[in-house]
């Protein structure tokens, strides 16, 4: 039985930062977290992934480019296993680094489940803590299957990433249904260690989400290293047995059977709602099934209790969950924060190369009747792409074609997470395609490509 | 590397403060957020906090000196930490609180005080002439191409700078959803203050109208005839028989006191609510008028007096308004107020009926286009429904800002308030 300002259900992105921020404002914080602090995103979400595909970024370099690089290596033999295990060291040393973060901000950390009680209580076990300020629902969300289809998850055969980034070993052949970008970069690490891939969309495209352009040219990438892309395509039957999965699926017309050693299901997730007591405390849901939130203070239907991160609704990316903490903490503190800009989230898939994009995509443009203009420069007219051998890709710009405002911005490069910041920066300033141009960039370097990009965009591209 | 502790601006109009006393002393550890000391600014005695964790080192200043804004008054370090004689003065090192940046910036001047809490983003005005004008590439873009002078526009982005949503809402008191219709209403030539209403557009705190021509002569020349406010008066009479049988029901229930002040302060806030022309600032160039209704109640104090605030004080029941009413006024006597508390008001109203006095007038609280000056009830023999008849009368004057308001405008308020207060039952209609 303690007593906090506030009480910060769920230790992930979104939970953690929002303690920290509570602390630095001199409120006395708790966060209740059942598993490892961190959540998803450290444990078996972001930072894992990351480490598998610097594994697999290396592995496509030694097996496809060293030789014209200079570089004999003989045959290469990968093992994931070894990966697997670097990944989880990763993983380790991220959660203990946010440990000691609660530690150094004085944060308490409790171990349990929490249960929300009206009043701003928290129920743990046996102990019911009191928050006097503001309670913080951050209990993010979870991989699902599609059981309507047969796909139930079952750990063996039918897997989510929580199975896959655990293998000893990298399948023989592997289904992955579901190309965002959790599907995308499975995809991606798993080829690089041998796995023979299929990759299979519901929408019409890999990557739906991003501009057209992105997912052809990712979609292309992916064929030319042997993963077979069906986008479009039904899964209207799956035969789960124990040593395998048939699954029948109808793209384009035609219908056809994958042979497959696992299923990897990458197709949405589902929020954790349940047993929290969201009910008993008045905190409503939306229709999606989001904890319903005004997103000026955060605030959910029940007055004193907050939500933040996935749970709160989407998009489900930790740096929205993260500013949303930030946001949060101030409000409860009693500050006035800068209303968060929810059309300005960045969304990146680390596959190789890497997507990246910021505002709207092209066909959210034509949708939207708006009046604009491309500008675009190819990664393969890039110097420093070229030194790097890493020419894969383009920058897309979309500007307003009046006052140049830039209404989104497309990215695929070997390192398009690093360089779309460039822009979300200009966006959240209100800087149009001439400043980014003003802006002198460094010769030569990737993002040059923008720069070029935002001059395309005006017809005055130098470099093509 | 020890953290320098500064006297902060603890108010928007803070320019010195008197140290009060130091609750920290030498040697002492001090966590982010403890309070080092009790600061007296200009309005109210405040608590200065600690910025950063250590040890605090030395004071550089003794209890009850009285320092100016960014002066060192002591650091914080750790244990042991030799300060450098002369070490950073000035306020450059620690991170100062919002309300000092402000001021450090010296924006305070505009003659604005804070926005009222309730909008989640306080509007800044734009900065005082001559100073760097904030925009963005965008909004400028726009404002050039439209003509829209930006030094007219209300910054609404970090630090009041003016970004799209600003530009594309200015020129008309009507906010605009989109650029096209944005256009299309500067092409259409915008609109007058004297249009119909909502003279504020749903979901903004305010809208800004800039002065017409004629708005301009009236306040240029009125402004020469009188002062720089020019003030005119309006008095009406009010029946408070029934209101005072409200009040003595109410408080037979014996849930909290009603005071007739709460009575005028509410009925003054739903008059407002009807009638926006009312509540509103004058802001040189052009007139704020505010959706929300914030009630400034002058309250006398030691030496002087301070005007805190029932905010949204239209929303609120009379309960709500006779408890927030008292624990500010024992506050405000004790000092304590936050300058959130005292600053943002929208129209004030100061009673002097406790004092016996009839009728007077009162001075206008600027930036605000009037005041309420409340009178004694008093039983006096007048007609009454064509009999001669012994009621509770209630002197009430309005002082009104003439740049802003006009006297059919504040006669018809005045006379809505006084329907109000003769019929209790519309304060909960």
């Amino acid at each position: 039985m303690a007593q906090f300002d506030v009480i910060i259900l769920g230790g992930g992105p979104a939970g953690y930062v929002a303690a920290i921020r509570a602390a630095q404002l001199g409120l006395s914080t708790a966060v209740v977290e059942k598993e490892k602090l961190g959540g998803v995103c450290v444990n078996i979400g972001c930072i894992p992934t990351k480490a598998l595909l610097h594994s697999a970024w290396l592995a496509n370099v030694l097996s496809h480019d060293a030789k014209e690089l200079g570089i004999e290596t003989g045959p290469i033999k990968t093992d994931y296993g070894v990966a697997m295990k670097r990944s989880r060291k990763v993983s380790e040393q991220n959660s203990k680094g946010v440990e000691f973060l609660m530690k150094k901000h004085k944060v308490t950390v409790i171990k349990g489940q929490g249960v929300l009680q009206p009043g701003r209580k928290v129920k743990v076990g046996a102990d019911v803590h009191t928050a006097t300020k503001g309670i913080v629902i951050a209990t993010g969300s979870r991989v699902k299957g599609i059981p309507q289809i047969g796909l139930e998850i079952n750990k063996t055969t039918v897997i989510s990433s929580d199975e896959a980034l655990f293998l000893e070993q990298a399948p023989k052949t592997l289904a992955v249904i579901g190309a965002g970008a959790v599907g995308s970069e499975f995809a991606d690490i798993f080829t690089a260690f041998g796995t023979k891939v299929t990759l299979i969309e519901a929408l019409p495209r890999i990557l739906p989400i991003e501009d057209a352009e992105s997912s052809d040219v990712l979609a292309k990438s992916f064929r030319k290293r042997g993963i077979t892309v069906l986008a479009g395509a039904k899964v209207t039957k799956a035969d789960v047995r124990k040593d395998g999965v048939t699954l029948t699926v109808e793209a384009g017309g035609k219908t056809e059977t994958v042979e497959v050693e696992k299923v990897l299901m990458a197709a949405g997730r589902a929020v954790n709602t349940e047993d929290i007591g969201l009910k008993e405390s008045g905190v409503q849901l939306t229709d999606r099934g989001f904890i319903k939130v005004d997103l000026r203070t955060l605030q959910t239907t029940a007055p004193g209790y907050y939500s933040i991160g996935d749970v709160a609704g989407p998009p489900m990316l930790a740096h929205k969950g993260s500013r949303e903490g930030v946001n949060v903490a101030e409000t409860i503190a009693g500050q006035h924060p800068h209303p968060i800009r929810y059309d300005n989230v960045p969304s990146v898939t680390y596959c190789h190369p890497e997507v990246a994009s910021i505002g709207l995509t092209e066909e959210q443009c034509k949708e939207k009747k708006l009046d604009y203009q491309v500008g675009r420069f190819p990664m393969s007219a890039n110097g420093r792409a070229r030194a790097s051998n890493e020419t894969e890709g383009f920058v897309k710009i979309i500007r307003d074609k009046k006052y140049g405002e830039i209404l989104g911005a497309h990215i695929v490069a070997s390192h398009a997470s690093e360089m779309i910041h460039e822009l979300v920066v200009a966006r959240e300033n209100e800087y149009t395609v001439e400043e980014v141009d003003l802006a002198i960039h460094a010769h030569p370097t990737l993002s040059e490509a923008i720069a070029e990009a935002a001059l395309d965009s005006m017809g005055r591209v130098i470099h093509t | 590397m020890a953290t320098t502790v500064v006297m902060e601006a603890l108010s928007p109009t803070m320019e010195e403060g008197r140290l009060v006393e130091w609750k920290k002393q030498p040697g002492d550890a001090v966590a982010v957020g403890d309070v080092l000391a009790e600061v007296e600014t200009d309005k109210a005695v405040m608590e200065l906090v600690a910025r950063a964790a250590g040890t605090l080192l030395q004071h550089a200043v003794p209890a009850g000196t009285t320092v100016p804004v960014g002066q060192t008054l002591a650091h914080i370090g750790a244990a042991g930490e030799v300060v450098e004689a002369g070490s950073q003065p000035a306020g450059s090192q620690a991170p100062v609180s919002q309300a000092a940046a402000g001021a450090a910036n010296g924006r305070d001047k505009a003659p604005t005080p804070a926005a009222p809490a309730a909008t989640a983003t306080a509007p800044t005005p734009a900065p005082a002439a001559g100073g760097r004008l904030k925009a963005s590439p965008l909004a400028r873009r726009i404002a050039a191409d439209r003509g829209l002078d930006l030094q007219a526009v209300t910054g609404t982005g970090p630090e009041g700078r003016i970004v799209l949503r600003d530009v594309e809402t200015a020129g008309g008191p009507q906010a605009s959803g989109s650029r096209q219709q944005a256009a299309a209403q500067q092409a259409a030539g915008g609109r007058q203050p004297d249009a119909p209403r909502p003279l504020v557009a749903s979901g903004a705190a305010f809208t800004d109208v800039p002065l017409t021509q004629i708005r301009k002569t009236i306040s240029k020349r009125l402004a020469q005839s009188i002062g720089p406010i020019p003030t005119f008066y309006l008095t009406a009479e009010a029946d408070m028989t029934r209101a005072a049988e409200a009040r003595e029901g109410l408080n037979a229930l014996g849930e909290g006191k009603v005071s007739f002040n709460d009575i005028v302060i509410k009925a003054t806030a739903l008059a407002l609510k009807q009638h926006p022309a009312c509540n509103a600032w004058w802001q040189e160039d052009r007139i704020r008028y505010w959706a929300d209704v914030h009630v400034a109640m002058a309250v006398a104090v030691e030496d002087g007096l301070i005007t805190p605030i029932i905010r949204h004080a239209d929303r609120k029941t009379l309960r709500e308004i006779g408890a927030e009413a008292k624990d500010l006024a024992l506050r405000a006597r004790e000092r304590k107020l936050k300058p959130e508390e005292y600053t943002g008001g929208t129209f004030s109203v100061s009673n002097l009926g406790m004092f016996d006095i009839d009728e007077f007038t009162a001075i206008i609280n600027p930036p605000e286009a009037g005041i309420l000056a409340v009178g004694r009830i008093a039983d006096q023999a007048v007609a009454h429904e064509g009999q001669l008849a012994i009621r509770k009368r209630l002197r009430l004057t309005m002082s009104c800002d003439h740049r802003i308001i006009d006297g059919a405008t504040g006669a018809q308020f005045l006379r809505t308030l006084v329907r109000m207060l003769e019929n209790p039952l519309a304060l909960v209609w």
